[in-house]
């Protein structure tokens, strides 16, 4: 796949991760550039050394859009675990993106 | 509406340009066809046809006017839609893989989704770019954006979107078909018509009297004229097709070629020839008058000729035709066999009449035939109320006229006398030709009369014939005329029989007064002989007596030559002596 895989932090293991997040964008945006460092910081938060995140540009890759049941942008797709779900907009609200992705927020005063 | 909606050629430069939907019909109403790059909003009720519409708009213009183009589904899926189509006989698959068309299924599950903070479809936009550089697309279809509405909270964030997207499209130069449920109070459930403006089409499913009907209507097109009615259409084996028969003029070419009737005597009453091609002839009558009968004839004298037929029957089964075709000596088998004549019998109520209309349509379109037997009209509609049939029998005829097809229309009346006029001043006018055979009741029995009411652009006999059926066919008996009265059935025979005996007396009068004249002249012959003779005679005795009278007086005269002569020389003796004896 030919998707630009950003290094999860150091610490991490990026293979078989526990979490398997992918994100859909189109372009740097403003838009994608804050979902990506709303989620990054977000996995950093709650899922440290336990997830992979793939970004995928769909202005260079745009036959992943049908593949993948694209329509909004940008998205965040939880590939692993299963099911399958799936968030759009620029995960500015963490809380929902933790619903969203059924993440237990370790540290429960947090949120 | 203008009659005739084909555009002026310099409207081509200026004007809009339109796409070919390869719909039968829906073209014709559109004057041309969809406005070329831009979006056109198909809106309807559940099973209207939308999605039919639409993907038949695509695989027309990928398959007949060289214009690729994207499906993209929000209901059913590629294989589910590929499989509805090729029922309908469009090869989606084969189309795909010749990079004709791609199929694109959007699947939204409102449970999958989470919505956090701002968002756009670009991912939409981003795939049907994809798709649409992908062969080359001309056309879009979306079916059915509404989808969106329930998968997607932020209605706010959609609308800007759809808005866009729209937008989009025309930039890109597509032309695209976008449908739409339709709303309760609005023409679409969302309201999509906000956003795709250029052209409107609303589809519906009307059912009247237990029999359904589906029907189109172009309710906007911007900067193009289009025919306004609704326009019944069907979904048939070929498609959708649509009946725009009305927007037409009356523009069709007059034949002058005659074409039998099937009945030598019909033929005489309308000038010798039969009617002209390409008309329409009504044959009305109560039931029982044989109306199907003189049908029959006239679809058996065009195959005799090697015309092909299409015969579409109301009353009867294709067999029971044949059969009791067959017993007034008419053999349409013989021609099914040979591919010359079909026949349809479907029941009325079937479907509706727009939908018989689009039936026949499709079969003249598919048959093209020469000849068209309709038997009966009249049973077409179910209720009494006649209002329907007339514009439809009028689409029927325009259509056939234009493809110069002669058209036979059988129609039942009321058996009453003043009803079987009356009730058919609705279509009359439309016929060309209008035979009508009534049921004479006299004398304790029923006879077959015909006569022709109407036959535009020429002669016609105006008398009422006996018509009578045998096992040789239909034919007209000759006119029987006595004391200035029209007579038929056994009035007719007594008649004849009258007229029999009284010719074979006068015959004989006649013998008679010859044989005596005969007699009379043989008796005057002899006396002129007679007198003949006497008179012969007369003059004979006559001759005689002049001769004999004649030699008489020569001998009278010789012998006074004599006498005179003697005395002569007595006076010249006496003179001299009387000298001397002085």
């Amino acid at each position: 796949m030919k998707t630009k895989p950003i290094k999860p932090p150091a610490g991490s293991v990026s293979e078989a991760a526990e979490w398997q997040l992918r994100l859909y964008v189109a372009g740097q945006t403003a838009k994608s550039i804050a979902a990506l460092n709303n989620l990054k910081q977000l996995c950093e938060t709650h899922l440290a050394g336990r997830y992979a995140i793939e970004v995928i540009d769909l202005l260079v890759n745009p036959q992943l859009a049908a593949g993948d049941q694209i329509l909004a942008v940008p998205m965040l797709v939880r590939k692993f675990p299963e099911p399958i779900r799936k968030i759009i907009g620029d995960l500015s609200n963490e809380e929902r993106v933790l619903v969203g992705l059924d993440v237990q927020p370790l540290r429960p005063g947090v949120v | 509406m203008p009659p005739k909606l084909t555009r002026p050629k310099k409207e081509n430069y200026s004007g809009l340009q339109k796409a070919s939907t390869g719909i039968q019909g829906l073209d014709e109403i559109t004057a041309g066809g969809l406005p070329r790059g831009r979006p056109t909003l198909v809106c309807g009720g559940a099973g209207c046809g939308k999605t039919l519409l639409a993907a038949e708009f695509l695989v027309r213009g990928a398959t007949q006017c060289d214009e690729p183009g994207v499906f993209m589904m929000f209901e059913e899926n590629a294989h589910e839609l590929t499989q509805n189509m090729r029922s309908l006989g469009f090869d989606l698959d084969r189309l795909q893989k010749q990079k004709k068309i791609v199929l694109d299924f959007v699947h939204i599950e409102r449970s999958e989704i989470e919505e956090t903070g701002d968002y756009d479809l670009e991912g939409l936009f981003i795939r049907l770019g994809h798709a649409i550089d992908r062969i080359g697309a001309k056309r879009v279809v979306i079916d059915t954006l509404e989808a969106l509405f329930a998968g997607l909270p932020n209605h706010a964030v959609l609308r800007a979107e759809l808005r866009r997207l729209f937008r989009w499209l025309k930039d890109r130069g597509m032309t695209a078909i976008i449908t739409a449920e339709r709303g309760d109070e609005s023409l679409t459930r969302y309201g999509l018509e906000e956003y795709v403006a250029d052209c409107v089409i609303v589809l519906d499913h009307r059912i009247t009297d237990q029999v359904s009907t589906r029907r189109l209507r172009v309710l906007k097109y911007r900067g193009s004229s289009h025919g306004t009615n609704e326009y019944p259409f069907l979904i048939g084996d070929l498609g959708i097709s649509v009946l725009p028969i009305t927007s037409l003029g009356l523009g069709h070419k007059a034949h002058q070629q005659r074409i039998s009737t099937g009945i030598s005597g019909l033929d005489e009453m309308f000038g010798g020839k039969g009617v002209y091609r390409g008309t329409s002839v009504l044959v009305s009558g109560s039931p029982g008058t044989g109306k199907s009968s003189i049908g029959a004839s006239f679809a058996n004298a065009a195959c005799q000729r090697g015309d092909s037929v299409l015969l579409l029957a109301y009353e009867e089964s294709q067999s029971q035709m044949i059969r009791n075709m067959r017993s007034i000596g008419i053999d349409l088998a013989r021609w099914q066999e040979k591919g010359l004549l079909e026949i349809h019998a479907s029941r009325p109520t079937l479907h509706g009449l727009e939908q018989h209309l689009v039936l026949m349509h499709e079969l003249i379109a598919r048959i093209k035939p020469v000849l068209v037997v309709v038997d009966p009209i009249s049973n077409l509609t179910m209720d009494s109320d006649d209002t329907l049939l007339k514009p439809t029998l009028m689409r029927l005829i325009d259509f056939l006229k234009r493809s110069g097809v002669t058209a036979v229309f059988t129609s039942l009346t009321s058996d009453s006398e003043a009803a079987s006029a009356s009730s058919e001043v609705g279509v009359s006018s439309l016929m060309d030709s209008w035979i009508l055979v009534t049921n004479l009741q006299r004398n304790g029995e029923r006879t077959r009369t015909l006569q022709i009411l109407k036959s535009r652009g020429m002669s016609h006999s105006n008398q009422v014939r006996e018509f009578v059926f045998s096992s040789r066919g239909v034919d007209l008996l000759d006119v029987y005329l006595a004391d200035n009265q029209v007579l038929t059935g056994t009035a007719r025979v007594v008649q004849e029989a009258r007229d029999r005996v009284a010719d074979e007396l006068r015959r004989r009068d006649h013998e008679r007064r010859l044989g005596e004249l005969a007699s009379y002249r043989r008796t005057i012959e002899a006396q002129i002989d007679a007198l003949k003779a006497d008179l012969e005679r007369h003059a004979n005795e006559v001759e005689f007596s002049i001769a004999r009278d004649n030699f008489e007086a020569e001998g009278i005269a010789a012998r006074s030559r004599i006498a005179r002569w003697s005395a002569a020389t007595e006076s010249n003796r006496t003179k001299q002596s009387r000298k001397r004896n002085r």
